[in-house]
This record gives structure tokens, sequence and C-alpha cells, in this order.
């Protein structure tokens, strides 16, 4: 199954979480894991996902999601999970 | 699983600290383009290249979307010209046509260098080896992507000092013919002792013989991520420091090997080698001056800057040699002057001179990188700079280079402008004694006696 780490960092407010599950429920994207923490007074939120029944390629997901952080104003990024097993799991 | 720390430390060396993988270069041979007439070699050039190449530059930008980690530079490395052009260039002209081909090409797969303007005299030279250096001055002066090198010697042969004097005066007409950009074409020329087959770095880059018909090889970077790490052992002793070097040498470099894996898969091309080198760039803490600043030194140059140099030299191979699983090309700390902004800050500091420069090259991968001198430097002692970085290289059985700039119209104090990738640098001055009669010999140097292992 491949694995997609979606990120999102920034000021907290109201409906983030809801705004990235829209999204993602209607790309089809399922949501395995989330956790969160507030580091320095910033939102900071992890959400391991299952983007295999989702048609849109990591790339564009990637690009829709940047875009929809833009619009709430927080940072989002979408990575497949393999960078980080690479550089933190031997 | 992952956690939401791990996640953080990755995403923070991207934005913060100019972790990137560097250069996705594929090598292509062009033994199979040889012909005697040179247009229909030219034709064969461009084919093999825009056929090869073709989706090199999508694939990287879409392996960097999906992982979310920059890859700064695609490019293409080729067979050395001289190989492939000898049957067909009568004269150097014919040389400067293939390097035209081979600019069209880089521009049409959308590649920002294309590396192999090349010629391979570490022993003896070739007419078509000769007639290429000749023409290497206007094939950089007519071409925007092409990069060229010369390797002049090697530890199994020795130095071919009749090459190292005609490169002496190839530097300075290159510089000549390239004037109007203050003497960029110098920037795309390096001469070498023991060139790797398999870099992945430019200007050097060139595919050698023994390697594949195509091949990948990725070169990572990332001396921001290795100084911001070292901020956390500050005043403790060196063993910490090592092996912090080398923990943070080890995540970066298997995320080279991961897009080296990934780029080999989706191309359908070998995975060749990843090059282990810290490379640094113009962008601030992106720079190998600061990491030898965090080790202790008040600016790279000061005395201890070999010692500094050595140990992240070793620490960097020894934690990238185990996150991958073929390491090649150049690998090591690359100390170019006008790409690293903590190195510019320590010649116009007075701390950094040529002289320092070339023993830190015998400690770290290259040699004279990137160094801007008086445009009124004479050929011949460019000649003595070369043989002098090409000994190091010889008798220690490592690379060397020596990329100089002579910048025409300027002098010591004066600052040129290469601009992106290439930075900028403060001309620094060079030694005024004449190594005239020295370079005025002409032969060869002989090979070193450890040179005789079999």
């Amino acid at each position: 199954m491949k694995k997609t780490i979606i990120t999102v960092v920034g000021n907290d407010t109201v409906g983030i979480i809801a705004k990235v599950c829209t999204y993602l429920a209607d790309n089809n994207v399922n949501i395995l894991d989330i956790s969160q923490t507030i580091v320095q007074g910033y939102f900071n939120m992890m959400m391991v996902t299952d983007a295999s029944k989702c048609e849109k390629d990591n790339g564009v997901l990637a690009k829709e999601l940047e875009a929809l952080g833009d619009q709430i104003g927080v940072v989002i990024r979408c990575q497949h999970e393999d960078i980080f097993n690479v550089m933190h799991r031997i | 699983m992952i956690n939401i720390f791990e996640v953080n430390e990755t995403n923070k060396m991207i934005e913060h600290e100019n972790l990137d993988v560097r250069t996705i270069t594929m090598g292509i041979s062009l033994l199979d383009c040889i012909d005697s007439d040179l247009e229909t070699l030219n034709k064969k050039v461009y084919d093999k290249i825009t056929t090869c190449a073709k989706d090199l530059v999508s694939t990287g930008e879409a392996i960097s979307a999906e992982y979310g980690i920059p890859i700064v530079n695609k490019r293409i490395s080729v067979t050395p010209i001289a190989l492939i052009g000898g049957a067909a260039c009568k004269t150097a002209e014919d040389f400067v046509t293939i390097a035209e081909t081979l600019d069209r090409a880089a521009k049409t797969v959308g590649v920002n260098f294309i590396g192999g303007y090349s010629a391979l005299v570490s022993k003896g030279m070739t007419l078509a080896e000769k007639l290429l250096i000749e023409s290497i001055p206007q094939a950089l002066a007519k071409t925007e992507r092409v990069c060229s090198s010369v390797n002049v010697g090697s530890t199994r042969t020795g130095i071919n000092m009749d090459a190292v004097k005609l490169m002496g005066e190839i530097v300075l007409e290159t510089a000549k013919a390239t004037k109007d950009q203050d003497s960029l074409g110098c920037a795309k020329l390096v001469v070498f002792c023991n060139a790797p087959d398999d870099n992945p770095f430019m200007a050097g880059a060139f595919h050698g013989v023994t390697e594949a018909d195509t091949i990948i090889n990725v070169g990572v970077s990332g001396p921001g991520v290795v100084k911001t790490a070292l901020e956390q052992v500050r005043g403790k002793d060196f063993e910490t420091l090592c092996e912090m070097i080398k923990r943070t040498a080890f995540k970066v470099t298997r995320v080279g090997q991961l897009v080296a894996q990934e780029a080999s898969r989706r191309l359908g091309v070998k995975f060749g080698i990843v090059d282990l080198s810290l490379a640094p760039t113009p962008a601030i803490g992106d720079s190998v001056a600061e990491i030898l600043e965090e080790i202790g030194l008040e600016h790279a140059g000061a005395p201890g800057t070999t010692a500094a140099l050595a140990l992240l030299n070793d620490q960097v191979k020894k934690g990238g040699v185990m996150a991958s699983t073929a390491v090649g090309g150049l690998s090591g700390a690359f100390i170019p002057v006008s790409e690293d902004q903590g190195m510019i800050d320590a010649v116009n500091a007075g701390a950094l001179t040529i002289e320092k420069l070339e023993a830190m090259t015998c400690v770290c991968s290259v040699g004279l990188d990137m160094i801007a001198i008086p445009g009124d430097t004479k050929a011949s002692t460019i000649a003595g700079i070369i043989a002098d970085e090409s000994a190091i290289g010889m008798v220690n059985q490592k690379t060397t280079a020596v990329r100089l700039i002579p910048v025409i119209g300027k002098g010591v104090g004066e600052v040129v402008e290469f601009g992106g990738l290439l930075g900028y640098a403060p001309i620094m001055p060079v030694n005024q004694f004449s190594c005239d009669a020295f370079v005025q010999r002409g032969g060869r140097i002989p090979a070193p006696i450890h040179s005789f292992k079999n």
C-alpha cells in the first residue's frame, strides 16, 4: 500500500482539519492515522493516509493541497512516506 | 510507523536548511554515434541524447513533487567528445560544431548543463584530443550549456606536462573569448588529475568509456543540514562532533539513494552511483565554510582549517557509504570560492589565500574551484598552478581539479559576478614569481613509485 504523509503547519484556526479532511474524502484518500501537536504556538498536524484509491497522482495531490493551505493560511505538504522511512529507519 | 517529530525533522531540513538533491545526471554513451562524416555524426549525437534523455527533466520534477524534495538540477554527461569526434573532425572548428550540437540537444531536453566536451590525455595526446583542446575557447564561447574538462594526469600515468602547458594557454584563451561575460567560459572548464568516470557534478562530468550505455548518477547536497546539526554539539569533543557529522551525512545520502533508485526505475536506466559530496551554493546557510566555522574556526582559512576539513570529509564519507549501495564520483566536501558565501567572506576578510586553498585540496574532494584571478595572469603561471594541483592528486591517489577564472580586464580586489549557482567572487592575488622555465620543459612527469602496485 502506498502511504502518503500529509503535514499541516501554521497558525491555529477553526476548521483546518475539517477542510483538509473534506478535500481528502472528496478525492478518495483514506486517513489511517492523525497526530497533532502545538510547537512554539504553531499548529502542527501529521496524517498518514492511503492514497492508492485516489485517481490523482501524488504530485497533483501535493499541488492541490498546497493551494488549499494557501486559502486557509497554513502550509500543507503531501509526501510519499518513503522519504521519511529512508531517512529515519535502517 | 514514522512519527510527527521525524517528519518535522526531515521537512525542517528541506525548508530551512537547504537539503536538496543537487543533481540527477544521466550519463549517455555516444560511442555508437561515431561516424567519419561530420554531419551524420552530429545528427546521431543529437538524436541519441534527445531520445535517451527526453523524459529526464519531467521525471525529475515528478519525483520532486511526490517526495517533496527539491531536485535542483537535471543534467547530462556524455562520452568524452575527443573520442567521438576523432574520425570526423579534421580541424578545431569541426569539433566546435559538435559542441553546438550538444548545446542544442541540452536545450531541447531542458537540462541546464551537458558535460563531456572532454579529452583524457593523462599520458599523451592524440591529434583529435589536441584539436578538441584547441577548440575549447570557441566551443565555450559559442555555447551556453556545454561544460568541458581535460584530464592531464593520473596516479598510474604521471602528469602530461605538454597538456598542462597547453591548458594554461587554453584557460587564458577561454577567458578572452568570453571576456564580455566576465570570462564566464572558464567557469565551465575543469582541468583534472585522476578524473572519475562517473562524476555527476558539473563542470567536470563526463560519461567514462567503462560505463554502461546509459546510467543515472545522483549528487546529494546538504551543507546547511550538517551545519545546523553541529550547532547541537558546540564545545563537545571531536568524537561527538564526528558522530554527528556521520549521522547527518547518512540521512542526507539516504534521500539521494531514494531519488536515484526512483529515477532509475522510472526512466528504465541503470542506477550508477550516489556522489556523497557536500556541495555548497551561494544561498545563505548552504555553505561548507560555515561548517568549518561551526567546528571552531573564525573563518575558513584560519590555522586548523585543513584538519577540520579532513575530518569533515572523512566523516561525510563514513556516514554516506553505509547509506548507499554504490558511491562514486567526487564524494567529498567541495570548496568552490564563488559558490560559497562563507568562502567569499573568508577571502574578503583576508583569511583565505590560494595557497591555503591548495593545502585544503589535499584532504577534500576536487581542488582549486571557482577561483577568480586577475585577467593579466600569465598562461605559464596558470599552468604552474595546474601542475601543483595535479601533483597533489597524483601522489595522494585522489581526484584534484583546477577551475580558475582569469577575469579579463579586472584585477585584485574587484568583484566578478557570474549569477545563479555559480555565484560571485572577489578576485584573489596570485603568486607573481615566474615558473616559465619549469613549464617550458615539456614532456611528462613520470608516475610516482607507489603507482606500481601489480
